[in-house]
């Protein structure tokens, strides 16, 4: 592929759902979107904790020309994030294209707010991210929508590949890829999917699911990853062992056997709360429905656990009117700095709960 | 299996393992024989799900390991920790107990005995890599691919097993990249060369 610049404005376009919110591939009245990122670090270079600010200079030139030289997708947008105002990086956070410690800058583990750190990511899909000088060096992600963690391992390999071509990555037979922390080390890989499990949590089995998952060594995590809450009835469950397990055994423990397992045990609920509690169901959804239709202030929880119940509620048919692509967009624009971005300025909380409201009234019942 | 009780331990003005609040919720468990502990605020515990068999992070159980707890832990290679510094980033192996967090690859080497046991622990008794390899590891002029044979045999064995299930579940697409990696790993067994991607 041949070498293209990376794109010089920041249109991040609002009216495009970024591939996790689509609502497109397997099982996605479930599975919302599959995630796969690769943890690498230069072999010449200090690791994260002990880098200078020249070291993290150096790792972001080396990372900048590498990910251009090596063409990992048509278009690839570049933001410096040490040069990035809050708001943004915030919007990047809510859009799954950078965690919160990135966003943040936290020592020792990554670099500090004004320390030289960085995203790339492909445009207009948003499908690739690759974050430079997080924890490690290079973290390296593709997302799909869906149950589709094949996929994402497949083109997510073909970019390590492509970057591996031109850079160093620390690497020892024994530990495999070597990363800061040792709990990353060997492949470098943790495969997640994103679950919607409103149906779970109505039939109380939900803590059952977690507790499966804890005694198989999966993580189990809210909505934005490491240390957030799961609000809107979405879960992200992911592997935690990385030495001595293949990338194609881990995938082959999630996609075939676990995810599928809690996909069915979701849909079982669902199908026993309109087999043996219709009205209460009817009544729940349509109530979050109304709520959704017609108030005036809202904060962020409370929307996101309202358009979950209305996501329930579609997927079963029980209200029309209104599509799950349409929710899930709308699970993505009530977060407070895309919100902003809708509104053009800034606002403050009270400020930001009638113009959630409003967004919210006025979009929903578009198919 | 793991078996809870709660605030049976509590350490004098202890601050929560999340944030810099006084951790008022302490729990230990014994896994496998190993205690863990987590000391945490009211707060942060209850966004864990403390109360209710919480699941703790892979991460919090190396943290749990790795800090030296008030309650003495017996952990193999701990105990005979010598007070080594990185030769290439100076960390130490005590700066690492403290944060969780190795300084530089050269690491790996200094501390392999120390980390060994921690890992494989960690690792769900995983002590070795097994899968994908960078292709600079795969040719043999480098210094970190001199694979002997034992190495290798045990990789091919690992491959030829991923290769059957992959034909079996027609990822065919997986099978030829298997196909690959070991025709690379043979071929890296007859002298130093450059290994071909498919």
């Amino acid at each position: 592929m041949s070498q293209s610049p990376f794109e010089r404005t920041n249109p991040l376009p609002l009216s495009v759902l970024p591939p996790w919110l689509a609502g497109e591939g397997e099982c996605v009245d479930v599975a919302m979107s599959s995630r796969v990122r690769l943890a690498r670090n230069m072999a010449a270079l200090p690791f994260m904790p002990k880098a200078q600010r020249r070291d993290r200079q150096q790792v972001l030139d080396m990372c900048r020309d590498q990910i251009l030289r090596a063409g990992v997708s048509t278009r690839m947008m570049w933001i410096d994030l040490h040069d990035c105002g809050l708001n943004e990086r915030t919007l990047l956070v809510e859009r799954h294209l950078i965690s919160k410690q990135h966003s943040k800058g936290k020592p020792p583990a990554g670099a500090a707010q004004e320390d030289p750190r960085a995203v790339a990511f492909s445009v207009p899909d948003e499908k690739l991210s690759i974050m430079v000088n997080e924890e490690d060096h290079l973290r390296l992600q593709m997302v799909l929508p869906g149950l589709s963690l094949r996929a994402a391992w497949n083109a997510i390999s073909e970019v390590d590949d492509r970057l591996e071509g031109g850079v160093h990555f620390a690497f020892s037979e024994r530990f495999g890829y070597l990363t800061a922390c040792p709990t990353n080390v060997g492949t470098g890989l943790r495969m997640s999917v994103m679950l919607h499990l409103p149906g779970l949590r109505l039939t109380g089995e939900l803590d059952k699911v977690k507790r499966a998952a804890t005694d198989m060594s999966l993580a189990v995590r809210g909505f934005y990853g490491e240390g957030s809450d799961a609000v809107g009835d979405l879960y992200q469950i992911s592997n935690q062992t990385t030495l001595g397990k293949s990338e194609e055994m881990i995938l082959r423990d999630l996609e075939q056997e676990i995810i599928p397992k809690v996909v069915e045990y979701e849909r079982h609920s669902r199908r026993e709360l309109i087999a043996k509690r219709r009205a209460g169901l009817e009544d729940q959804v349509h109530r979050a429905y109304g709520t959704l239709l017609h108030a005036r202030l809202l904060a962020t929880d409370e929307a996101m656990q309202l358009l979950s119940l209305v996501r329930l509620g579609v997927l079963m048919g029980v209200i029309r009117g209104t599509s799950h692509q349409r929710v899930n967009q709308l699970m993505l624009l009530v977060q407070p700095a895309h919100l902003q971005r809708v509104a053009g300025r800034e606002l403050d909380q009270e400020q930001r709960r009638a113009a959630r409201a409003a967004l919210v009234r006025s979009e929903i019942a578009k198919v | 299996m793991t078996a809870t009780e709660g605030n049976s331990y509590t350490p004098p003005e202890m601050k929560c393992d999340q944030c810099d609040n006084e951790a008022t919720v302490h729990d230990l468990s014994i896994r496998n024989g190993v205690k863990i502990e987590r000391h945490l605020c009211e707060s942060c515990a209850q966004q864990q799900g403390l109360s209710a068999h919480g699941g703790t992070s892979l991460a919090e159980l190396m943290k749990a390991m790795i800090v030296p707890a008030a309650t003495p832990v017996t952990i193999p290679g701990l105990g005979t920790a010598k007070p080594a510094a990185c030769p290439n980033c100076k960390t130490t192996f005590s700066e690492f107990k403290q944060n969780g967090l190795l300084g530089c690859a050269e690491c790996y080497r200094t501390f392999e005995s120390q980390l060994g046991p921690l890992l494989e622990r960690a690792h769900e008794g995983g002590v070795r890599h097994t899968g994908k390899t960078p292709r600079r590891a795969e040719s043999a002029g480098n210094r970190s691919s001199v694979v002997d044979l034992e190495q290798r045999a045990q990789r091919l064995a690992t491959l030829r097993r991923e290769l059957d299930m992959a034909v079996q579940s027609e990822q065919y697409e997986q099978a030829a990249r298997l196909r690959d990696e070991m025709r690379r790993l043979l071929d890296s067994g007859n002298g130093p060369q450059e290994g071909v991607r498919g």
